[in-house]
């Protein structure tokens, strides 16, 4: 069973979104990094550049695949998490605990898309 | 195919091992267990162990047996002494590539094995009956009634002699093998395999397949899957069909030219290698290492430095043993050479990189 938490906004492209005011922290799921396998780079934006809700912002890649990463929600990377960059593992470690970017929103009211805890169980039907 | 996924004999086994399984050429096959960087460093340092009985067996036979595979076969049957393995590969007309494959010369006369990739069982099959008129052979597709284990890396001997105690194996070379006897049943013992480590592949029925695979378990052997499969064939160079090797990928493009015997009086495909070599090919297989931690992947375009794309990834890792990001690309021959600056585009970034060996590891096979 993948962990999930409780008072987390989700996306369907497996992102979680935790809110502090109008800064959106972002990681991925422990279902995709279990999904993923061992994860050995993180692909990120840099700070100040725009991202955009639905678009891809950058990437994690497995020993086997590439998969893109997607921003829940449109703004301006304010910080990028540069333990996760240069230990890519920790994802696998704690998905939740090792976010990957930090994003001001410039539309708060989209997060009202996205799933909360109980939804994103429905979503992944484990 | 029919849509209806296979099986191979050790599927409860993967499953109750916990495998991650996926499809693969038709059968839902493991693609880890332990995670492939732990299993890609069990062959390199230990010894693991692969279920590849997806792979196809096509037994020929018959009076003209070896002139028919030498009319099908890029690589040169004649005088190779039975016991003998001999890599290559069957080509269309234009010098594309139906499929690459072994050829097992039988001790008895006029007897060959052919191993292709499970991903074209059917259409070499098919391939072989098509061009077999005027020879006097018998095609038989055995492929469902053989299993096939590789067990690989530096322990691999020890481990064929101590725990299956198959003592023909021990004075085999690479690319050699010997028939053994278990339950009463034939079992080939071939000196070979496809991660670059000295290793043993053994065809055997599909339930002594299993009491092998229970064997060799009980013994502490790492279960493998395809995953590290693919970083371990990879890392030592060697093409998969369907990357490297494709109807649109000849074997002089691909840099398999010494597996095609040109002097040969014909084969399929043969005029086209010629005349490939003699005006040129539009693309060469080469290795690039980039330098950064960023993957490239198959499909990723090559670049000059003004975003001139001159080639494509076909396969890419970042290498588990090395610790570098490499990756095989076709590009087009005038930057071919080792050292030459290239560029990969990565998603939305370019990476600086420059041509290398493909043999990026350094293969251990017993000579």
């Amino acid at each position: 069973m993948s962990k999930i938490i409780e008072g987390l906004k989700y996306s369907d492209t497996h992102e979680w979104v935790k809110v502090e005011g109008d800064i959106a922290i972002i990681g991925v799921t422990d279902f995709a990094q279990k999904e993923m396998g061992e994860i050995t780079y993180v692909d990120c934006p840099d700070v100040d550049d725009e991202v955009e809700k639905g678009a891809e912002f950058g990437a994690l890649e497995s020993v086997k695949a590439a998969s893109d990463l997607f921003s829940p929600v449109t703004g301006t990377v304010v910080e990028v998490n540069e333990a996760v960059v240069d230990d890519p593992k920790l994802v696998n470690d704690d998905a939740f605990e090792n976010w990957i970017i930090k994003v001001q929103m410039s539309d708060v009211s989209e997060l009202d898309a996205l799933m909360d805890a109980s939804a994103y169980k429905a979503f992944i039907k484990e | 195919m029919d849509g209806e996924i296979k099986k191979t004999c050790l599927y409860d086994r993967h499953v109750a091992l916990g495998a991650q399984m996926s499809p693969f050429a038709g059968f839902d096959m493991p693609i880890q267990y332990a995670g492939i960087t732990q299993e890609h460093l069990a062959v390199r340092n230990r010894v693991g162990m692969f279920d590849v009985s997806h792979m196809g067996e096509i037994f020929i036979s018959g009076p003209d047996a070896e002139r028919y595979i030498n009319h099908i076969f890029t690589n040169n049957i004649s005088g190779y002494k039975p016991g003998k393995i001999l890599y290559g590969m069957m080509l269309y007309p234009n010098g594309g590539c139906v499929d690459d494959l072994l050829v097992y010369r039988e001790f008895e006369p006029d007897h060959f094995l052919l191993v292709v990739n499970a991903s074209n069982i059917e259409k070499d099959y098919d391939w072989m009956l098509k061009n077999c008129t005027g020879y006097d052979v018998r095609i038989d597709n055995q492929s469902d009634a053989w299993g096939q284990i590789a067990v690989q890396g530096p322990e691999s001997e020890k481990t064929v002699l101590e725990v299956l105690a198959l003592d023909c194996a021990k004075p085999l070379a690479f690319y050699e093998y010997c028939n053994a006897e278990y339950n009463g049943h034939r079992l080939i013992v071939s000196r070979s395999g496809y991660t670059g480590e000295d290793g043993f592949e053994l065809y055997a029925t599909l339930q002594d397949t299993v009491e092998i695979w229970d064997r060799l378990l009980k013994a502490g052997v790492q279960p493998c899957g395809l995953g590290c499969r693919d970083t371990l064939r990879f890392e030592a160079g060697l093409p998969l069909y369907g990357d490297e090797l494709s109807e649109d990928i000849t074997p002089i493009e691909a840099g398999l030219g010494i597996f095609c015997k040109l002097d040969k009086a014909e084969f399929i495909g043969r005029e086209s290698l010629v005349a490939q070599k003699e005006l040129g090919v539009e693309k060469k297989l080469v290795g690039i290492e980039i330098f950064d931690r960023a993957i490239p992947r198959h499909g990723y375009p090559v670049e000059l430095e003004d975003g001139t794309q001159i080639g494509e990834v076909t396969t890419g890792y970042h290498s588990i043993s090395l610790d570098k990001s490499i990756c095989f690309a076709l590009v087009k021959p005038q930057y071919a050479a080792l050292d030459t600056e290239l560029f990969i585009r990565i998603r939305k970034k370019v990476f600086p990189g420059k041509v290398i060996k493909k043999r990026f590891y350094e293969t251990k096979y017993k000579k």
